[in-house]
């Protein structure tokens, strides 16, 4: 049984919808992100779980009783969750020992207990040696690592967290993010996560849920949502890609300048006519000085239009002969073509996503 | 792990009886604010729409009979003197918004933008003349330039050996120059405030076209803080049509009458109330529509200024200038405090003021009569501390409340409750008091003479500044902290406990201690109000001016600054130099 479930979740402030008959299943144990741009909802569907507000429709359940209703809401501090803020929301009178010790102390648990696992906690996030400090003395990363055990110490039934490395510097957040995966994996405390960074949903989650406009438009786990975006929206905001447009008529599907087969793209088409628009990632895309050989895709001839190196790859874009198409390819850095070089474009009909 | 469900309400009730357990759970649900809120509009009704509307009703009534009429306001506005009053009151509020000008505007720019040497002296100036109670500060004046006693016609005299006098503060001019001397710290505040946030780069880009310090001030810097000049004139001008304490002190002698002591007439036996309210509703009317031109003033868009970004800013060098322009600080810190201040306490510790400094006539005799001998000097020390301590601690709980649930957005239309608190802003003290008078004096509460009543008033006059403050102490406590609060397993009132009322409670002592500090120099509103056993020391000092003593007045205002600097500083010692002067 699902822990946490939403159903039909609408919220609406005035005439504008937050979110917009949202449903989303959490299994015990499970991590899920909220992955969106921002006022997509995904904060406000975090705050309508946390119970800091109600929803206009919907319900929020667990373990099949239900939180949130529009009629009633049970408040916050009565839902054995905890959340991690965008702020950190750090208290600045307490030392960490007692943020860390706060939950505990409201759950009436002995001093001996509190001051194990607290001492516990700090020292999985590696703040032991800072109990006594007061937040004022932390950098940022060492009050994040606080929040964190103060959210985890408590053992919730569920923990929220909002952007939570979103204000610290670039290679923190590279580090936090794993520190928050390795926590889930120690704790496998049901866990929702709101980002608009794709690269810490990717690290941290079991399934990412992309939210544009108050809906979910995929959830998925990284690998399939990367490789089988389901919509634009969702191809487009998870990493960089090449929309080509096609139409499908019979069996056969016709790009500008080319056409394939139907059958080719493994029954992904089956049942669709008419216009089809498909992702197809940039080092999905292979470049070849001579016409391939043996390749079980396509080889199309065309020219390099512009490029840039960018240490770590090339980044090129290619135009195939006779065709108005403009296609974003990455190359490793020992495969070297110059502006204006003929060049064949291999692509692999299985590497083309067809988008609804 | 912890569980929740047992803290669930009880789902299969409420599938089994739905409407009633529906409607127990919105209640166990509710939040506490709602209930609240309504007693916070009770306590706002009392403090400030009842008084009002009281007012508003009395103007158009019959005496006696309560029967609709205009008679009030044809016997308020049918006599000349009556109209000249209204008339003097505009003209003294410009003249005196004028003079507050060219003292503070100078003192502005040379503290906030130029390397002008002694600029704290220059801040202790402002903060003095703000402390300074404006009577006492008329009464230094008469001290000083009272006709041929006064000590500038005796050096004079002394000097030239020319008998006559050459300054007389018994004049228009002379009152407009006193009340500027109490209130150029408004416009000193605004001004500052607003080039505190102009970025040198707006000046050096002035520089850099050829510009000098002088045109780029006169064109660049100036006209940026215009909206901030403005706003402070308006305060000037409407803060001195309010005012009764110095026009009272100065005004009567000279035969100058303005709103405020033409109110004070008509509350002189036989009381009445009704012609009084009517006369004092233009007043209000000024008021408001002056307040609202202000915000309008002050909320326009693209003065950079007012945005408070910017670079880095480095002060304007001024090389010979610089002590040119400290000559004017120091001019006006002796004109508004210094010399004010030495003859008080000259005449405080004299046997007779106008003997000059001499041993024979050092005593302390003044001092002992008041607080050994005179029989309401006391009562009216402990009355002020009473009033004030009791008036500072209701208008912080209430303006507390009300800053809360509104920036917590706990319930519909908080924003009323924000408003009727801020509402008191646009009502001169003088008037409030009258609304008062009108609505609790008589029966059936019949509160006049009490010290309920003074409370009462006092806690309403400063709602404002509570408020503002209160508001600038919540916003400081982001909701998120509360939140986690909450997520953790407290309920609100453990996160007030444990986290907001920690956090907030150095700011709220600041207001609490501002509210205390201005709310015991208050005379306007006291002076309608008092009883024989509710005197103030405000009030104290206002009959014994009436009376001419003084030697004994100037000890009253001796204890009473005594009280004052001592909060300050308390105030600054912890909360820092700048806790009285911030802009609200």
């Amino acid at each position: 049984m699902p822990r946490l479930v939403l159903k039909q979740i609408v919220k609406t402030f005035g005439a504008f919808t937050a979110v917009d008959h949202l449903d989303l299943d959490l299994a015990d144990g499970e991590f899920v992100s909220l992955l969106g741009p921002s006022g997509c909802g995904k904060t406000t569907t975090l705050r309508m779980i946390a119970g800091f507000m109600p929803p206009t429709e919907g319900t929020i359940e667990i373990d099949g009783k239900i939180l949130s209703s529009p009629s009633s809401v049970m408040p916050p501090e009565r839902r054995g969750m905890s959340m991690i803020f965008q702020s950190y929301a750090i208290w600045p009178n307490m030392t960490v020992f007692e943020n860390v010790a706060f939950g505990l102390k409201l759950r009436k648990l002995s001093g001996d207990e509190i001051r194990d696992r607290v001492g516990r906690i700090l020292d999985v996030v590696q703040m032991g040696h800072l109990a006594g400090r007061y937040p004022s003395e932390l950098s940022g990363g060492q009050q994040q690592r606080v929040a964190l055990a103060r959210a985890i110490v408590v053992q919730p039934a569920v923990l929220l967290l909002d952007e939570p490395l979103s204000n610290l510097d670039a290679s923190l957040r590279e580090e936090m993010r794993f520190e928050i995966r390795r926590l889930h994996d120690e704790f496998r405390i049901t866990t929702v996560y709101v980002t608009h960074d794709q690269g810490e949903a990717m690290v941290t989650s079991d399934r990412i849920a992309v939210m544009n406009a108050g809906r979910i438009e995929q959830i998925d786990d990284p690998f399939s949502l990367y490789n089988r975006p389901r919509t634009r929206f969702v191809a487009g905001f998870i990493g960089r890609t090449n929309f080509i447009e096609a139409r499908r008529e019979a069996n056969s599907v016709t790009f500008d300048g080319f056409a394939v087969p139907a059958g080719r793209f493994n029954g992904e088409l089956d049942g669709r006519t008419g216009a089809v628009t498909f992702s197809v990632r940039p080092q999905n895309i292979s470049l070849h000085g001579s016409q391939p050989s043996g390749t079980n895709g396509l080889a199309l001839p065309g020219r390099i239009v512009e490029r840039a190196y960018l240490g770590e790859f090339w980044d090129y874009v290619v135009a195939p002969a006779d065709s108005g198409l403009r296609l974003r390819v990455v190359a490793p850095p020992r495969e070297v073509f110059e502006a204006g070089q003929t060049v064949w474009i291999g692509l692999a009909p299985d590497q083309m996503t067809p988008l609804a | 792990m912890r569980s929740s469900a047992a803290t669930l309400p009880g789902v299969a009730a409420a599938e089994s009886d739905g409407r009633f357990s529906a409607l127990l759970r919105r209640l166990r649900h509710l939040e506490p604010a709602t209930l609240v809120w309504v007693v916070l509009v009770a306590v706002l009704l009392v403090l400030v729409v009842s008084p009002m509307a009281k007012l508003l009703l009395v103007s158009f009534e019959t005496r006696g009979t309560g029967a609709f009429t205009l008679s009030n306001y044809v016997t308020a506005y049918g006599r000349e003197r009556y109209l000249d009053a209204l008339f003097n009151s505009l003209m003294l509020g410009g003249l005196s918004a004028l003079l507050s000008l060219i003292f503070a505007l100078p003192m502005a720019w040379a503290v906030s933008r130029t390397d002008m040497p002694f600029r704290g002296v220059t801040w202790g100036v402002v903060l003095g003349a703000f402390i300074m109670p404006p009577y006492l500060g008329a009464i230094g004046w008469i001290l000083l330039a009272g006709p041929n006693a006064g000590w500038i016609n005796q050096a004079w005299t002394f000097v030239t050996g020319d008998p006559d006098s050459i300054v007389n503060v018994y004049t228009f001019t002379g009152l407009a120059l006193v009340i500027a001397l109490n209130s150029f710290p408004f416009i000193f505040i605004f001004v500052k405030a607003a080039l505190d946030m102009v970025s040198s780069e707006m000046e050096d880009a002035a520089n850099i076209l050829g510009a000098g310090a002088w045109r780029t001030m006169m064109t660049v810097t100036l006209p940026l803080v215009w909206p901030a000049i403005l706003a402070g004139i308006i305060i000037v001008f409407l803060e001195t049509m309010a005012l009764f304490g110095t026009p009272a002190i100065i005004g009567i002698p000279a035969r100058i009458n303005v709103v405020t002591t033409q109110l004070w007439q008509f509350f002189e036996f036989p009381t009445r109330v009704e012609v009084a309210a009517a006369y004092a509703i233009p007043l209000l009317l000024i008021t408001v529509a002056l307040i609202a031109v202000q915000r309008l003033v002050l909320s326009r868009k693209g003065f950079v200024s007012q945005t408070g970004k910017g670079g880095e800013r480095r002060p304007v060098q001024l090389g010979a200038w610089r002590w040119v322009l400290f000559g004017w600080c120091a001019f006006v810190g002796l004109l508004a405090v210094l010399m004010p201040l030495v003859v008080l306490l000259q005449a405080s510790f004299a046997e007779a003021w106008g003997r000059g400094f001499s041993f024979d006539n050092l005593t302390l005799r003044n001092y002992y009569y008041l607080i050994f001998q005179h029989d309401m000097a006391m009562p009216s020390v402990w009355n002020t501390i009473y009033f004030s301590a009791a008036a500072a601690t209701f208008a912080l709980i209430i303006a507390l409340l009300v800053a809360y649930i509104q920036h917590r957005k706990l319930v519909p239309f908080a924003g009323v409750l924000g408003f009727l608190a801020m509402a008191p802003f646009v009502i001169p003290g003088i008037v409030m008091a009258i609304g008062f008078y009108a609505a609790y004096a008589s029966p059936p509460l019949a509160l006049y003479g009490t010290a309920a009543l003074m409370i009462l008033a006092f806690t309403a006059r400063f709602l404002p500044i509570a408020y503002a403050n209160c508001s600038a102490a919540v916003r400081t406590v982001h909701p998120e902290m509360e939140e986690a609060v909450r997520i953790l397993g407290g309920g609100r009132m453990r996160a007030i406990r444990s986290v907001v009322a920690p956090l907030m409670k150095k700011s709220l002592f600041g207001a609490w201690l501002i509210v205390f500090i201005i709310a015991t120099r208050e005379l306007s509103a006291a002076v309608f109000l008092v009883g024989p056993n509710t005197r103030t020391m405000s009030v104290m000092l206002y009959d014994l001016s009436e009376e001419g003593n003084f030697e004994v007045l100037s000890a009253l205002g001796g204890i009473l600054l005594v009280i004052t600097v001592t909060l300050v500083a308390i105030g600054m010692k912890l909360l820092g130099r700048d806790f009285m002067l911030r802009r609200e």
